[in-house]
């Protein structure tokens, strides 16, 4: 998993059956002072994210799957969390 | 995902019998500016529609190949949406931290 800001929407009315009626979300990996870093992902947003929330972001196929209830299933960036906080202590 | 410019199509005849049917681009990776990143790839197109010029989105590696609907055919790269719009965040809420970011060793 990491932490990332979503940058933007993505809108697509042509798409595999697995992303219907899903939000796409742009969101940019930050680094651990919280900056932007240029990697990036479209994700499926499952929490209600918006535009410049800070965001945990699963990356993995078969959390993904389960999350979304889906087998077989073509995803797997989800937006599973909007972020609060961060305290890095080292 | 990632977004992607079909640049091109790919065409073979002899090919693995999962592959029968299945449509493969000539794509170029795009930086989330959608400006090329130099990376070209060959993906299946899971949209059926896709083609030279469009932007779309691709998921790769073992979900590339869930994307067909016959899946876990030997694929690893698929265009799973073709883009109609992009809107990127370019306000206070991009700039600024939106979480309390602490980090503890310089006493903030």
């Amino acid at each position: 998993m990491y932490i990332g800001k979503v940058i933007g929407t993505v809108v697509a009315t042509i798409k595999i059956d697995h992303l219907d009626k899903r939000k796409l979300l742009l969101v940019d990996m930050l680094d651990l002072k919280g900056d932007e870093t240029g990697y990036y992902d479209i994700a499926v947003d499952v929490v209600q994210a918006g535009p410049g929330d800070t965001v945990l972001v699963i990356d993995e196929g078969n959390g993904a799957r389960q999350i979304l209830d889906l087998d077989p299933g073509a995803i797997r960036a989800v937006i599973v969390g909007v972020v609060d906080e961060v305290s890095i202590a080292a | 995902m990632k977004f992607g410019r079909v640049v091109g199509t790919v065409v073979a005849t002899r090919k693995y019998e999962d592959l029968e049917g299945v449509k493969f681009l000539v794509v170029h990776f795009l930086d989330e500016n959608q400006q090329p990143t130099g990376n070209f790839e060959i993906a299946a197109d899971a949209t059926e529609q896709a083609g030279p010029g469009e932007l779309v989105f691709m998921v790769a590696s073992r979900e590339g190949s869930q994307a067909l609907p016959e899946w876990f055919v030997p694929i690893d790269l698929a265009i799973t949406g073709i883009v109609d719009e992009v809107e990127v965040e370019t306000g206070p809420r991009r700039n600024e931290p939106t979480a309390h970011w602490y980090n503890l060793d310089e006493g903030d």
